[in-house]
This record gives C-alpha cells, structure tokens and sequence, in this order.
C-alpha cells in the first residue's frame, strides 16, 4: 500500500522545550493510527504538524508525496480533513450552516445530499434547523464531525482517498457515539482515507486502531498493534500506572485495567 | 443505530430562515421607502406630488417647482445619497470587524479605528494648510478619503496586534485596547484643535461631531467607489469570514488562507470607515446595530450578512439624516447625536446579553 501521510524527522521545540523529538511516522491509505501518550506528549503537536497547522522546527510532512506547505490552503483540504477538540462559536450558525461549510466553495445539488448523508451519518438531522449553540457539547462535536464528513467526500471524490486527523474526537461524547463516530471514521478507511485518531481511551483505541503509536516526551516509543503495544509493560513505562491487560475473549482485542487508583499504585 | 431520545426531543427554534429573495426584496423596499421620506422632509417641505412633479410625473405649480429642483438636486439629492453611502459603508465596516474579530461588539467608531481616520483627516488639513498649500488655497477634498483610509488601516492593524495573540482573540482586550487607542487618536485631534487657525478649526470640528451637512456631488462622486469596490471585497471573503467564525485553525483545515483573509478583511475596514469617515465624520453605532438586527433574520452567514448590511445601513443613515433636519428645524441635530442615542442603550443591552462572552 501506498503512503498518504509520511513525516520525517519532525523536531518543534518552543522555547527551551522540545516538543517534539525526530518523529517519522508513515501512514498506508486504509490505515488507522491511534496516537497514545500521557498528557504533553506531543500527540495534540503532531496532529498540528501533520496538518499543516504548524511548521516544524525540523523535518517535513509530505500527504501524497508533496510537502504539506506547498499546497494552497484549498487544495490542501481537498486533501486531509481535520476534526479539532473543542470549536468555540462566536454568531448563531444553524447545524446544517455548519455542515454545508465543509463543501467550501463547491454549490449544487451535490452538497444538499453530502449534507444530508452526513447529517444522518451522526444522527443530527431532526436538529438541522437548531442554532448550533443551543446543543450540548457532544451533539456540537458530532455536527463538527459532519462538516468534516462533507469536506471529506468532496475531496474523495475530486482528488481520490485522502487523510482524516481527529483530535480527542471523543471526549465530549456518549459511549455510543463515541462507537459511531469511530466506526464512521473506520469506514471511510475502508474506503481508503488514512485515519489518524489522538484517542485518551485505550480501549477505544484498541478498538479502533489497526496501529497504535505511542508517544512519551516528543517521541515515538513504540508502535505496532494493539496486541503488541497496550501490554503491561508498554504501560507502566510511559503512563506510569500498573495495569492490567486482559484480552476479549471472542476477539482477542486487549483492554486496559488499571490496578487501583491509589497512590500506592504508583510507580 | 437511531438513539430515540434524539428523535423525541423537542427541537425548538427549528424553523429555517427565511429565504434571502425575500429578505433581500424587502430590504430594497425599505431603502426606497425611506429614500423617498427623506426627499420630502427638511428645512423646506415638499409634499410628494411636487417631488413627483420634479421627476415629471404630473403637473406642479411653476413657481414652486423651480424652487422645489434647486432644492433637491443641490442639497437634498446628493445629502440623501451620500447619507445611504456612509451608511451602507459603516456597516460594512462593523459587519467586517465583527466577522475578523470574532466579535459581535466591534464598531469602527467604538474602537477608534474611526477617530483613527479622522485623525489623519486633521492631520492633513492642518499639515497640508501649513506646508503644502499655504493660506491661499483650500487642500483638494479628494486628498481626505485616502488620509482617513490610511488612518483608519493603521488603528485597525494595530488593534489587531494588540488584541490577537497565538491566533486567539480576545473579545475584552479588543474592547478595552480600542479605549486606548480612540483616546490616543483623540488626544492627537486635541492637539490640533490646539494647534489650527480659525478656519482649519472650522474644518477640523466638523469631524468630532459627525454631519452629513457638507454634502456635495463631488463628495458622493468621491466616496461612491469605495462602496463598489467594498462590495468586490465582500464576495472574496464572506465564506472566509464565515470559516473564521470557527476559529482560525479551523478556518486553514477547511481551506481558507487566513492570513490572505485578514489582510482583506482590514483593508476593506480601513477603507469603508475611511470613505465614510472624510465626508461624515465619526458617526457611531451604525455598524453594531446594523449586523446585529440582520443576524436575526437571515443569520451570520456574511454571504448574505454583508450585502444586506448595505442595504439596511443605508437604510438606517437615511432615516437618522431625516430625523436630524426635521427635529429641531430648522436648525440641524449633528447625526452622531441620533445614531448614539439609539445605538449606545442597544450596545449595553447586546454588552449584557454577551457578559460571558466578554469575561476577561
């Protein structure tokens, strides 16, 4: 499979700190990452790196073979979506106004049924005529999510698969939504969108990742699947917490106990 | 998977917005209505059969006539016009800002973008008076509206400095930055006030009250291409400003070249408030209430938001220039007393809506 996403020996440092430390990563279309690591590991940095967002000190971000900061901003986000972890909204934008950004500057009978199929992919069309800031935290998130949908099968369909980033695509979401919006973000992988996931929650991201790479201090420690990477080891040496890692018994797939919560536990 | 709780919930508010034909037509309609109120009253009253009896439609008593087409076609037509550019400019100003700054409490006027360009104004007269020109002859007018641009470009950039830090902008410091920057351009026009002759003083009063008074043809002839070219800038950045509203990280991922964006959003501030500025003075509060009451209607989306600020902005200056000529006429009422009288209440109401937003 081919590369959509290569990163060579990404540095960024802010001032004395080292933010990130030579990180290279390469990401098959199809493929879906998970980026683990402690809080200031460098997973929400490298998510700006590779989108583009953010120049690194060092190192370069190819999507498709071209460097990220040799495309026009447009061509670029035919090119990778981004979903941001938390979007402050300043006038009363309705949720389907919201949506109908991700087609850009594109019109047409096209967009209205992009819309349409992302609305119902996260399950907000009752709500298409709401202003966005009347909704709670997750169903803001989920029709972020759809603005993001819309952009992506524009671009899929202009450019061919491209590359999906998600920041903490979870954390303001219910359980089952989080499991619809990692199985929607799965199935455009099936596609052939490369996914790369900042995902807190191990399991989810056991679930979802077919790679898991894990970050400690600006660098890549490990990466690989789940199987070999959430292993007791692998966690006590980067989260600092005993674990217990136990496997599904129909699946096989690993998931993460933590032993207590206590101090004592601490190692 | 459908979550039936989803389903069920009332969904208020859900009514969609009306559509942009109609909001459009009636807003057009409006801007005539008051266009033509605004020819009949002033100083001299013309019913509305001798205004129709100036464009020919129906005979008029000859004598009035002649008088009635002086005064329309050399004070009240081009006044009336000039009144409906500075109106739609100022809002196109406010609806900008706003947009840029992500912003619902941003005013040329409020922040001192506009006593920015009135500085340079002064500036100009007084500097221009002295050096340039000498005491013969007046500075050509046409110089005022690029002097004002060029005033109004460096508050705006300079308060986009002093507000935006690591691509956040804060709603509080804009506010209060604005406060140091209108009393610094103040003080500036203080210190001319000072420094000017008797007739320099004439010239340089005329913009710390604000007034539609000194309308000519020339003038409207001056400032009509800022409008046309404001309304060019518009198509190129209301989906920009539209992404903005998300912020900026947001903006770049869906493809808006944000610093290209902003650079555009500021010169089109600088040159509507300065446009405006020159033939008018500083007239407050237009480009708050003006965006703010069409939010409401059609929504922030400035693919709308912007033309229809136009139009309502004109509008609205076309209305408060009536009220001044007829409230205490004959004398004149300055403008910038009217539009403060209804539009600062409407800032504090819109401040207490917003106080989370403006939290520090």
């Amino acid at each position: 499979m081919t590369a959509v996403l290569t990163a060579n020996d990404v540095t960024v440092r802010a001032g004395a700190a080292t933010l990130l430390d030579s990180v290279s990563l390469s990401v098959a279309a199809g493929e879906t990452v998970a980026l683990v690591g402690p809080n200031g590991a460098g997973k929400s940095t490298l998510l700006k790196v590779l989108s583009g967002e953010l120049r690194p000190d060092r190192g370069e971000v190819q999507i498709k073979d071209r460097a990220v900061e040799c495309y026009h901003p447009r061509d670029l986000a035919a090119q990778r979506a981004v979903l941001a972890q938390s979007i402050s909204l300043t006038f009363p934008f309705t949720v389907e106004e919201i949506v109908q950004m991700g087609a850009g500057d594109r019109k047409g009978a096209a967009v209205g049924r992009e819309v349409e199929t992302a609305l119902r992919a996260v399950d907000l069309s009752a709500y298409r005529h709401r202003i966005m800031t009347t909704l709670s935290g997750g169903e803001q998130q989920r029709a972020h999510f759809a603005r993001i949908l819309v952009q992506l099968a524009f671009g899929q369909a202009e450019h061919g698969p491209g590359l999906l980033l998600l920041d903490e695509p979870t954390a303001s979401l219910d359980l089952r939504h989080q499991l619809d919006l990692l199985n929607l973000a799965r199935a455009w992988a099936a596609k052939g969108t490369a996914v790369i996931a900042v995902l807190h929650d191990l399991n989810l991201a056991t679930l979802f990742a077919d790679r898991i790479v894990m970050l400690d201090r600006g660098r890549i420690v490990a990466s690989g699947p789940a199987a070999e990477t959430i292993t007791d080891a692998w966690l006590e040496r980067v989260f600092k917490v005993a674990t217990a890692v136990g496997r599904v018994p129909a699946s096989g797939v690993p998931f993460v106990l933590p032993h207590s919560i206590g101090g004592g536990e601490r190692l | 998977m459908i979550v039936v709780a989803d389903q069920t919930a009332p969904v208020s508010g859900a009514a969609p917005r009306p559509a942009a034909v109609l909001v459009f037509g009636c807003l057009f309609l409006l801007l005539i209505a008051v266009g033509i109120i605004s020819m009949t009253v002033g100083a001299a009253g013309i019913s509305l059969s001798r205004l129709f009896a100036v464009f020919g439609v129906g005979a008029g008593d000859p004598a009035t006539l002649a008088r009635d087409e002086v005064v329309l076609w050399s004070i009240r037509f081009p006044r009336i016009l000039m009144a409906g550019l500075v109106g739609a400019l100022l809002a196109t100003a406010g609806t900008t800002m706003q947009g840029l700054f992500r912003n619902p409490l941003a005013d040329p006027a409020l922040v001192g973008v506009s006593s920015g360009a009135a500085l340079a104004a002064a500036i100009t007269i007084v500097v221009g008076d002295k050096f340039v020109v000498g005491h013969v002859l007046s500075i050509p007018f046409e110089i005022l509206p690029v002097a004002a641009f060029f005033g109004a470009l460096i508050t705006t950039m300079l308060l986009y400095r002093i507000a935006t830090r690591h691509n956040r902008t804060s709603i509080a410091i804009f506010l209060l930055g604005g406060i140091a920057i209108a009393a610094l351009t103040n003080a500036g026009i203080g210190l001319l006030v000072f420094l000017s002759d008797d007739r320099q003083l004439r010239d340089i009063t005329f913009w710390l009250l604000g007034s539609l008074g000194g309308a000519t043809w020339s003038k409207v002839g001056t400032i009509a291409p800022f409008l046309i070219a404001g309304l060019i800038a518009m198509v190129a950045i209301a989906r920009g400003l539209d992404l903005l509203s998300l912020g900026e990280s947001e903006a770049f991922h869906s493809g808006i070249p944000v610093e290209r964006l902003k650079r555009v959003s500021i010169v089109l501030i600088a040159a509507a408030t300065g446009a405006a500025v020159s033939v008018s003075g500083v007239i407050g509060f237009v480009g708050i209430v003006v965006p703010h009451l069409l939010r409401l209607i059609i929504g922030p989306g400035h693919r709308q938001l912007l033309p229809a600020s136009m139009l309502l902005g004109a509008a609205l200056m076309m209305a408060a220039d009536s009220v001044a000529r007829i409230i205490a006429a004959p004398a004149e009422v300055p403008i910038g007393i009217i539009t403060a009288v209804i539009g600062a209440p409407f800032f504090l109401y819109l401040l207490l809506r917003q106080r989370s937003l403006v939290a520090l």
